[in-house]
Parts: structure tokens; C-alpha cells; sequence
């Protein structure tokens, strides 16, 4: 620090005489790195979450991603109860398609018991499984695009989500902690004129969709800040353990709906759209891409639904039709037994995965041949895209990180568990 | 599109050709392949699975541990679950770890994913991955005490209260040393002011 001359101004305002000193180049230029906390309530991480990051400027040096303040012991909840009493807090894991957890729970615990549900339920499983899917992904877009200015998009998509939920509404009961799934099948058939409505709701949807696509996809702001940043090659990608569309993003055909198909995923004709880069443009074109695959995917489900009930018929897994429980002494011991000991898979441990908005979401249960899980673990694919977080933020300017957090769709239930 | 999934047989043949020494018990549970080894062969294994071109599974998709208390001779069991993309097929791998020395070697120099899962494990389990670059807490704070998922941590338990941390990030702003730019150094205004309010 040089000691400069101190140089008289007289503004002549008001008389008020103020003195500064002439500046030299590089002279108080603050050029060592610098710490930014961001987080863990930051206005513009939705989520609570923590980034320590060093830049130097703009560019980021180093970051420290810390998750966890969401953290509710959900491993720990489930040892203590049922099997389908863990149905409400999987509502909890990724709140914004809580129907793909249900049913991933479900699934879990069907392959533990080895029982399948019917066929009629699978399909069931697909359609609302493909809506979430399509409503977690417009969430992720419209408050990404929000962040880089684009508010409009982000309206359309909300009010598309909106269209979408009320569907969900309508079978469900509820719009976000839905709790529909059961072990054995589903806990309510379709309502009448389902098909019908699903078809207004999703041209509307379609429309939308259009709208949006033409303001954001070939939208120059949007793409300069989209394109080429937060790149990961490839092998990057598999070796942090990405899955779903942070992984195809990349280029690396993998869906679990396509590699391990369940529910009868195998009988619908639907495309995996890839990237070609790695960088958030891709994770975004994915994205986008999906969400018509699956609204494809739940016109086949709905045309080809299948009669027949919508969860097994077996006294131990799932409740019996309310007459037999009223009217018959076996119909009543078999609904008390399983309300006060639940369903008891056989001893064993089992994983078991489903394609999740963000991923692979799978759950590892271990059975001690009681009525609770001795042990569940929840694969989080949010957790997991975390990790990568750091790799990805290394050198691109901290303007970048709200993008780059966005396109990883990080939800905090799912996170932090 | 897909090239077809191996089949179990398949895999479970090319697993014995090339670490079979090292597996303890190899069972089929529905439809998985487990596979059960020391601890002292994890590293082996797990670099075996990752770099044989025959079974190629390089995605790591999982790390979790199941507590078994008095159950086993064992108290731990660390799981790991494999998935190979141009095979289509899992594996999930299971080592036992003592109570006494609850350590595993790390994953994390064949797959940067193992990272934040064995730190999950840590945090939850207390079993110590060597080798590891970074093993702190994750989703809970460094303070806690005790690792929550082992079975003899109570479910009603209640933590202590953490006292109010020092600010771990120091504010580099602080340091900077640099002169205000703007001073003012007479105020003429204020004092007119304050002498018409006095009148």
C-alpha cells in the first residue's frame, strides 16, 4: 500500500469539500481469494443447503458442499414402524413426485415378499409414476429458468404443474403427501372419466410446454448462461455416481426403466433422450425431452389399462373389502392381524431400484422376519448428485452455482432424509 | 437398442473365475447375486469388479451398513452395490466388520461417488473407511454424539445442546486494509442546520 497523495476535491455542492486519493493501478486491488459462505438459507438455493466457496474474482477455487440440515432420521423413523406405515414418510423423501417413492417402497417390498402386483395396478403405478415425473421435472425447469430472469417460464410451467397435480388430486386425495401407495398394489382404483380428463389436462400441458420451449430453448440469455458450464465428461459422470438425468445428461444411455424394466415398463414404447456434452444445457434439453416421453407413456398406459383389481388378494398383505371384515370371523381376525402386526415379509435383504425424477431411487431393506424393517436404507439420488457438486463448480464463476445447483434438482427431503 | 442382460449364472461364473479365493459365500437371494467377502479382500474385490473387462461394473450405487447387534459374530455389515452399465447387471458385495475395529478400506480411489456415501456411513454407523480424504460427519454435525442408525442409539434420544459455534470461515473482508476513498471532512451544512434548529 503505497501512501498517495491526498488529493482536495471541492464538489462546490453545499460546500462540502472531500478528499480521495488518486488511484494507481493495482494499488488496493484486493487480489487474494476470498471465502463465501452461501447458505444454508439462501434465498436462491431452494432447499436448505451450505457451499463454502473460495473464489478468487469470479471463479470459483474450491467449494465445500455441506448437506444435511434437512436431516430427519427417515432410516431410523422406518425401523420403528410397519411396512406400510412408511408410506407417509417416503411422501417425504423428493416432495415434488412423492408417488414414485411410494411405489418405490411398494416395489421393494413386493420383491421381499416375491409377490407382484396386478396388472391392472402396474399400469396404475405407470400413469401416476410418468405425471409426477413430468411435474418434478417442471418444477426443476421453471425455477431454474426463474433464476436466469426468465419468469414467464417459469409461470407456464407452474400453472402446467398445477394442471397435472389436480389429476393427481382427483385419484389421490391429496396434491403433494399423497400416501397412495400399498404393499401389493395401490389403495384406490382410477376415477371414472380419468382417461378423459387426463387427455384435456394434458393438451393443455402440451401447450405449455410449446410456450415454454419457445421462449427458453433457443433463448440467447439462456443459453450463454446454460451452455459449457459445469461440464462433466463421461467417465466423470459414472464414476461420482450419477443416475437419471444428471447421467444421461452426459451422454450414457442408462434408465432404469429401460435396464431393469418393473411395473411392465417393457410394454410401452418410449425413447431415453440423451446429451451429448455434460453441461447444464444438456441436463435442461434432457429434461425437457422427458417430459414428452412420459406424458407418451401414460396415453399407452390409459389406452391399454387393464381390468381386474387393483391389489392382491391375499388377507396377509392387503386389507380385505370392508364386507368380509364386517361379516365374516376370518375377514375380521385377518384385518386386525395385519392393522396390529402388519405385513411380514419372509427373512431376507433385498434392493430394489426405481427410476425417480431425479434418478435412481432405491431402497435396501433387510427383513428379521418380523412386521418391521429391521433395517431401510434409502438410496437418494439428490445425496448422491451432491457429491458431484464440487467437481462440477471448480472454475466457473459463482454466478454459475445457482444454475449449476438447479440443474442437479437437489431436494432437500431426499437429500438429507 | 440394449444389448441383453447377462444372466445371473453368467455373471456368477465370471465372479468365481476371477476372485473366487475371495468370496466367502456366493448366494442367489431373489434374483440379486450376493456375494459375502473378508475384509481384507474388499480392496481386491471391489478393483476386480471395477477393472476386470469382463464384468465392468463401474458404477458404484450404493454404500450402506446394517447393524446386527448380538445377531451375528459379526456386529457389522457394510453393503455395496454394484451396477454395470454395458452388462446390465448388479452385484451387491457384503463384508462383516468387528465391533472392535470397525474399519473398511475405501472405495473412494475407484469411484469419486464413494465419497459422500461411506462419510454417510461413518456419520450413521461410526465404521471408519481408511484411506478415506475427508471423513467428517455429513448429515449430521460434528457435535453429535454417538452414530444414530447402530440399534443401540435409543430412538427418543436426545442430543446435547451445542454451544454457539466460532465462525469457522473467517472474513477475509476484515483483512483488507485500505484507506475510505471518501471523507468528508468539513460539514458546514449540519452545523448551519443544527444552529438554525438551536434558534
Amino acid at each position: 500500500m503505497s501512501d498517495g497523495k491526498l488529493l482536495e476535491v471541492d464538489f462546490g455542492v453545499g460546500g462540502i469539500t472531500t478528499q480521495a486519493r488518486p488511484r494507481e493501478m493495482g494499488d488496493d486491488l484486493h487480489s487474494e481469494s476470498m471465502i463465501v459462505n452461501l447458505g444454508p438459507a439462501h434465498p436462491a438455493t431452494h432447499g436448505t443447503i451450505r457451499i463454502v466457496a473460495e473464489i478468487s474474482g469470479e471463479k470459483i477455487l474450491d467449494a465445500d458442499v455441506d448437506v444435511g440440515y434437512l436431516h430427519r432420521g427417515f432410516e431410523k423413523m422406518c425401523e420403528t414402524v410397519d411396512y406400510n406405515q412408511v408410506m407417509p414418510y417416503t411422501d417425504r423423501l423428493n416432495y415434488v413426485s412423492p408417488i414414485i417413492n411410494n411405489f418405490g417402497w411398494c416395489h421393494t417390498i413386493e420383491k421381499l415378499l416375491e409377490i407382484e402386483a396386478p396388472k391392472r395396478a402396474q399400469y396404475i403405478r405407470v400413469i401416476l409414476s410418468e405425471i409426477s415425473r413430468v411435474s418434478d421435472h417442471l418444477t426443476c425447469l421453471g425455477a431454474s429458468a426463474m433464476e436466469l430472469g426468465a419468469f414467464t417460464v417459469m409461470l407456464y410451467m407452474m400453472e402446467a404443474r398445477e394442471l397435472l397435480w389436480d389429476l393427481l388430486e382427483e385419484v389421490t386425495g391429496a396434491r403433494l403427501t399423497v400416501s397412495f401407495g400399498r404393499v401389493g398394489g395401490v389403495k384406490d382404483d382410477l376415477t371414472d372419466g380419468f382417461g378423459d380428463k387426463m387427455k384435456v389436462v394434458f393438451k393443455q400441458v402440451r401447450e405449455h410446454l410449446v410456450n415454454c420451449d419457445r421462449l427458453l430453448t433457443r433463448n440467447r440469455i439462456f443459453i450463454e448462461r446454460m451452455c459449457d458450464i459445469a461440464v462433466l465428461s463421461k467417465e466423470d459422470a459414472i464414476s461420482y455416481s450419477l443416475t437419471g438425468p444428471m447421467l444421461r445428461g452426459s451422454g450414457v444411455n442408462y434408465d432404469v426403466r429401460k435396464a431393469f424394466p418393473y411395473s411392465s415398463y417393457d410394454e410401452f414404447d418410449f425413447e431415453v433422450p440423451l446429451g451429448s456434452k455434460g453441461d447444464n444445457y444438456d441436463r435442461f434439453l434432457v429434461r425437457f425431452h422427458e417430459m414428452e416421453q412420459s406424458l407418451r407413456i401414460c396415453e399407452q398406459a390409459i389406452a391399454k389399462l387393464p381390468a381386474g383389481p387393483v391389489i392382491v388378494d391375499d388377507p396377509h398383505i392387503a386389507l380385505m373389502p370392508k364386507d368380509e371384515v364386517y361379516n365374516s370371523i376370518d375377514g375380521m381376525i385377518n384385518h386386525f392381524e395385519l392393522v396390529m402386526y402388519g405385513v411380514k415379509p419372509p427373512k431376507g435383504s433385498v434392493y430394489h431400484a426405481v427410476e425417480g425424477g431425479n434418478g435412481e431411487l432405491g431402497f435396501y431393506v433387510v427383513s428379521d422376519g418380523s412386521g418391521k424393517p429391521y433395517r431401510a436404507h434409502v438410496r437418494a439420488p439428490s445425496f448422491i448428485h451432491m457429491g458431484s457438486m464440487r467437481k462440477m463448480l471448480l472454475g466457473v464463476n459463482i454466478s454459475d452455482l445457482i444454475p449449476t445447483f438447479g440443474m442437479i434438482n437437489m431436494i432437500g427431503g431426499e437429500c438429507d432424509r | 437398442m440394449v444389448a441383453a442382460a447377462r444372466s445371473i449364472e453368467e455373471l456368477s461364473e465370471v465372479l468365481s473365475g476371477a476372485c473366487g479365493q475371495c468370496l466367502v459365500e456366493k448366494v442367489v437371494e431373489r434374483g440379486d447375486l450376493i456375494v459375502t467377502v473378508l475384509p481384507n479382500d474388499l480392496a481386491s474385490v471391489l478393483r476386480t469388479c471395477k477393472e476386470n473387462p469382463q464384468l465392468d461394473f463401474n458404477l458404484l450405487v450404493d454404500i450402506t451398513a446394517v447393524d446386527w447387534m448380538d445377531a451375528r459374530k459379526e456386529r457389522f455389515e457394510v453393503v455395496y452395490q454394484l451396477l454395470s452399465l454395458s452388462a446390465r447387471s448388479r452385484l451387491c458385495i457384503k463384508v462383516a466388520v468387528s465391533e472392535d475395529k470397525p474399519e473398511v478400506p475405501t472405495a473412494t480411489g475407484l469411484w469419486n461417488g464413494a465419497n459422500f456415501l461411506e462419510r454417510e456411513v461413518w456419520d450413521m454407523f461410526g465404521i471408519r473407511f481408511l484411506g478415506h480424504p475427508d471423513l467428517r460427519r455429513i448429515l449430521l454435525y460434528e457435535e453429535f454424539v454417538g452414530h444414530p442408525l447402530r440399534k443401540d442409539y435409543p430412538v427418543q434420544a436426545k442430543q446435547p445442546r451445542v454451544p454457539l459455534r466460532a465462525p469457522e470461515v473467517e472474513n477475509t473482508a476484515r483483512r483488507m486494509q485500505r484507506p475510505d476513498l471518501v471523507t468528508i471532512s468539513s460539514r458546514k451544512n449540519t452545523e448551519e442546520k443544527s444552529e438554525q434548529k438551536t434558534a
